[in-house]
C-alpha cells in the first residue's frame, strides 16, 4: 500500500477552495445570465390627482412602488394630469423621453386617450384600471379591476362586531353599481354577525366634494351610527370627522389607519400592483390577458391593517372568511336575498359565483337593511 | 417704440427670467436636486427635442390667444381677467354654430365657426366694457364673474340639453362633424391654433402700433381724463378694445373645439385663460411680446412632465418656476427708466 495517494493538507485546502471558487464563480455567471435575461424595462405611472391624496391615487402610487421593486423595473411618474389630450401629451412624452414600454394611466376618463394612443404604439403596453377592455380594442390595452365588495364584507363584518348601537353607515359618490357591491357587501358583513344592524346609505353624487362628506358625516353620527366607509375619491374628511367624533371607522382604496388610530377597524384596498403581472409578460413576451376582474382569489383587493380596536377572535373570524374567498368555497351573494324594498333578488338556495360579472356589473339594488335610496329610476 | 427702448425691455425681461431661474436652482437645491441638472432637463423638456418643441408650441398656441383678452382691453386703461370665461362661451358657440352648419362644406364652415367662436367671446366680455362704461361697474371683477357664469352655463348645457349620450366616460356637448374639424399641421403635431395665434398677435399688434385707433386706445389708457379733452370716443373705444379682446380668446375657444377635442366639456376648462392673464403681464400688454412669453411658459409647461418624472417633483414644482418668473417680472417693472444705461444721453 505504498502507491497510496497521500493527501496534505495543504492540497486538500486548495482542492477544496477550487470547488468553492469554481461553484461561486459559476453561480455568478448563472446569476449574471439570469439577469441579462430580465430585459430592463421602463413603466410609466400617470395620476390625475395628487399620489399622496389618501385615496385612489395613493393607492396607485403605492402599488408603483412595489412594481419598481420587480426585477429589471424603472419607473416614472406624472400626477394632476387632467382626462383631456393633456393625458395623450404625458403619454407620448414618456414613450418618447423616458422610453417607456408600459404606462398605466390609472384614472377612468382616461380610457378614450388611451385607445388613441394604443393604436399609435403598438410596442407599448397599457394597462388601464377600468375594465372596459372589448373585444376590438387594440391588443396593446388590457382592463382590470379588483372586486372591492370582498374586502367590504370583510370591513362590514368588522362592523358588525364593533357597532353598539346596532347602526352603521355607508357614504358613497356616485350611484354605479361597484359603489352599490361594495355597500351590499358592507351590508351583508354586518348583518351575518347581526340581521337587526341597519345601514344608512347616502349617495352623494361626487367623486369628491370634502365639504358635503364632511356634513354627511356628522349628521349619520348624529342619527347613531357609529361606523362609517365611505366610497369617495378620498375618505381622508370621513375617516378624520369620525375619529373625531369618536366612532369607527373603515378605509377605502389605502392604508387609511394613520388617519384614526383609536377608531380605525380596517379597510377595503386595490391591490393594483397585480399589474405587474402585465410587466413581466410584456417584458418576457409571455401570454396576458386583455380584461381581468377577480378579488382575494386573484389577489386583486386587500384589507389594510386592523386598528388596535378590533379584537383576536373578530380578526381570526374575518381571516377565515378571506380565505374563503380565496378558496372559492365562500360566496357573497346568497339566497334568500331580499332588496331593502322587499323585493325578492335571490330564492332560497340560489348563489351568485364571486366572479359573475353579468350579476354583478348589473346590481342596482341595495340589500335589505340598507335604508336609503339608489336614486336610480327602475 | 425705439431702438433703445426695445434693448431696454429686452434686457429687463431678460434679467427678470434668469433671476426667476436664479432662485427655482435654490429650490432645487432646497429639494437636494442639482440646479444644473434641473436645468438641463427644463431646457430638454422645452426645447431638447422636435417632440418636446411640438409640444411647448401647442402648449402656447391658446395662450397667446386668451393672452390677448388681457392684453388688448389693458391698453384701454382696462384690467380684464375674463379670458377663461370668453374662451369656454366661444368654445360653446363654435359647437352650437357646428350642428346648425353641419351641411357647409369645409372651409367657409370651418371659417363661419371660427368667426362665430370670436364673436361669442368678443360680446361675452363685451358685456363686462358695457357695464364699465355706463354703469360704472369694476371690469376686473364683473369678467371674473362672468369666468364662473360662462363655467355654469357649460355645465348646464353639457349636462342636459346639448348632451351627447353616446360619450359615456364624462358629459360632453354634440360633436362638431369630421369635415369641420382642422387638425394638425402637416406633419407635426401641432394644431392649427398655433397659426392663428401668431396671425391674431401680429395683427393687434399692427393694429395697435401702425393704426389712429390704436394711438387713440393707448391714450385713454394712458389718461382718460386727457382721452376725454381730445374728444375721444371712450364709450366705443372701450367696448370695442374689450371686444377684440374676448373675440381672441373665444377664438381659442373655436380652436379647442374644432383642432383639439371635437365638442365641448370640462376639457375646455383647464386654465388657459388665467394663464393668459399671466402672459399678458410678462409680454407688458405687447401683443408681439405675448407670442415668445406665450412659449417660453408653454416651454415650462411642457418640461413640467419631465421635471416630475426625471427628479420625482410634485407637479406644483412647475408652478413654483411660473410663480417666481412672475413675482420677478412684475418686480423688474419697477426697473424701467431708471437704468443710467439705457436713459437718453
Amino acid at each position: 500500500m505504498t502507491d497510496h495517494p497521500k493527501l496534505t493538507r495543504r492540497q486538500l485546502l486548495a482542492t477544496a477552495g477550487g470547488v468553492i471558487a469554481t461553484g461561486v464563480v459559476s453561480d455568478l455567471v448563472s446569476r449574471r445570465e439570469a439577469r441579462a435575461a430580465v430585459k430592463p424595462i421602463t413603466v410609466g405611472f400617470i395620476y390625475v390627482g395628487p399620489r399622496n391624496d389618501y385615496g385612489w391615487n395613493q393607492a396607485h402610487a403605492v402599488a408603483a412602488k412595489k412594481i419598481a421593486r420587480l426585477e429589471g423595473v424603472k419607473i416614472v411618474e406624472q400626477e394632476n394630469v387632467p382626462e383631456t389630450v393633456e393625458v395623450e401629451k404625458v403619454m407620448e412624452g414618456m414613450i418618447h423621453q423616458d422610453g417607456a414600454k408600459v404606462v398605466f394611466a390609472t384614472s377612468f376618463g382616461y380610457w378614450p386617450h388611451i385607445l388613441k394612443v394604443a393604436r399609435k404604439y403598438p410596442d407599448v403596453l397599457f394597462p388601464h384600471i377600468g375594465a372596459l377592455w372589448k373585444e376590438g380594442d387594440p391588443k396593446n390595452t388590457i382592463g382590470y379591476r379588483g372586486y372591492m365588495e370582498e374586502p367590504h364584507y370583510l370591513c362590514g363584518v368588522a362592523a358588525g362586531h364593533m357597532t353598539k348601537t346596532g347602526k352603521i353607515g355607508f357614504l358613497g359618490s356616485k350611484p354605479l353599481f361597484f359603489i352599490f357591491n361594495n355597500c351590499n357587501g358592507f351590508i351583508l358583513g354586518a348583518r351575518s354577525v347581526n340581521p337587526k344592524i341597519t345601514c344608512q346609505v347616502v349617495i352623494t353624487g361626487d367623486w369628491n366634494n370634502p365639504v358635503r362628506e364632511a356634513e354627511v358625516t356628522n349628521s349619520l353620527i348624529d342619527q347613531g351610527v357609529d361606523v362609517i366607509v365611505a366610497n369617495v375619491d378620498s375618505a381622508k374628511v370621513v375617516v378624520e370627522n369620525s375619529e373625531r367624533r369618536g366612532i369607527y371607522t373603515c378605509g377605502y382604496h389605502t392604508d387609511l389607519s394613520e388617519l384614526a388610530p383609536r377608531g380605525f377597524l380596517t379597510g377595503a384596498e386595490w391591490n393594483w400592483a397585480a399589474g405587474g403581472q402585465f410587466v413581466k409578460a410584456w417584458q418576457t413576451g409571455g401570454p396576458y390577458t386583455n380584461l381581468l376582474r377577480g378579488g382575494f382569489r386573484q389577489d386583486m383587493v386587500a384589507i389594510s391593517p386592523f386598528g388596535k380596536a378590533v379584537p383576536e377572535d373578530v380578526r381570526a373570524k374575518i381571516f377565515r372568511i378571506r380565505q374563503g374567498f380565496v378558496d372559492d368555497s365562500f360566496k357573497l351573494y346568497r339566497g334568500p336575498l331580499k332588496d331593502n324594498e322587499g323585493n325578492v333578488v335571490l330564492k332560497e338556495g340560489q348563489v351568485i359565483a364571486n366572479d359573475d360579472n353579468k350579476f354583478k356589473l348589473a346590481v342596482n339594488f341595495l340589500v335589505e337593511g340598507a335604508i336609503g335610496k339608489t336614486g336610480l329610476k327602475k | 417704440m425705439t431702438l433703445r427702448s426695445s434693448v431696454e425691455t429686452a434686457a429687463i425681461s431678460t434679467a427678470a427670467v434668469l433671476v426667476a431661474l436664479l432662485l427655482f436652482g435654490g429650490f432645487a437645491v432646497v429639494r437636494g436636486l442639482d440646479p444644473l441638472e434641473v436645468y438641463r432637463v427644463l431646457y430638454l423638456g422645452a426645447f431638447g427635442s422636435w417632440f418636446a418643441v411640438q409640444n411647448t408650441l401647442t402648449q402656447a398656441a391658446p395662450l397667446m390667444l386668451t393672452a390677448l383678452c388681457t392684453a388688448v382691453p389693458a391698453r384701454a386703461g382696462l384690467l380684464v381677467i375674463g379670458g377663461e370665461g370668453a374662451l369656454v362661451m366661444g368654445g360653446l358657440a363654435t359647437v352650437l354654430a357646428g350642428v346648425l352648419l353641419a351641411n357647409v362644406p369645409g372651409p367657409p364652415g370651418i371659417a363661419l365657426l371660427c368667426a362665430t367662436g370670436a364673436v361669442a367671446g368678443g360680446l361675452w366680455v363685451g358685456v363686462a366694457g358695457a357695464l364699465r362704461h355706463w354703469r360704472g361697474v369694476n371690469e376686473t371683477i364683473s369678467t371674473l364673474l362672468l369666468n364662473y357664469i360662462a363655467i355654469a352655463v357649460l355645465n348646464h348645457l353639457i349636462t342636459g340639453p346639448i348632451r351627447d349620450f353616446d360619450q359615456v366616460l364624462k358629459p360632453a356637448s354634440w360633436s362638431v362633424g369630421e369635415h369641420l374639424r382642422i387638425g394638425d399641421v402637416p406633419g407635426t403635431s401641432i394644431h392649427w391654433g398655433l397659426v392663428f395665434g401668431v396671425a391674431a398677435c401680429a395683427l393687434l399688434w399692427v393694429l395697435m402700433r401702425g393704426t389712429t385707433f390704436g394711438f387713440a386706445v393707448d391714450i385713454l389708457g394712458g389718461n382718460v381724463r386727457a382721452a376725454r379733452m381730445a374728444g375721444l370716443p371712450i364709450g366705443a373705444m372701450v367696448l370695442v378694445a374689450c371686444f377684440l379682446g374676448g373675440a381672441a380668446a373665444g377664438l381659442a375657444g373655436a380652436v379647442e373645439v374644432i383642432a383639439v377635442h371635437g365638442f365641448a366639456s370640462s376639457s375646455l376648462v383647464v386654465g388657459y385663460g388665467y394663464a393668459g392673464i399671466l402672459v399678458a403681464f410678462l409680454a407688458r400688454q405687447n401683443p408681439l411680446a405675448i407670442v415668445f412669453v406665450s412659449v417660453l411658459l408653454g416651454g415650462i409647461s411642457a418640461s413640467g412632465g419631465l421635471l416630475q418624472r426625471r427628479f420625482g417633483l410634485p407637479d406644483a414644482a412647475t408652478l413654483v418656476l411660473r410663480g417666481l418668473l412672475f413675482v420677478a417680472v412684475l418686480a423688474s417693472t419697477t426697473l424701467y427708466g431708471r437704468l443710467r444705461v439705457f436713459r437718453r444721453p
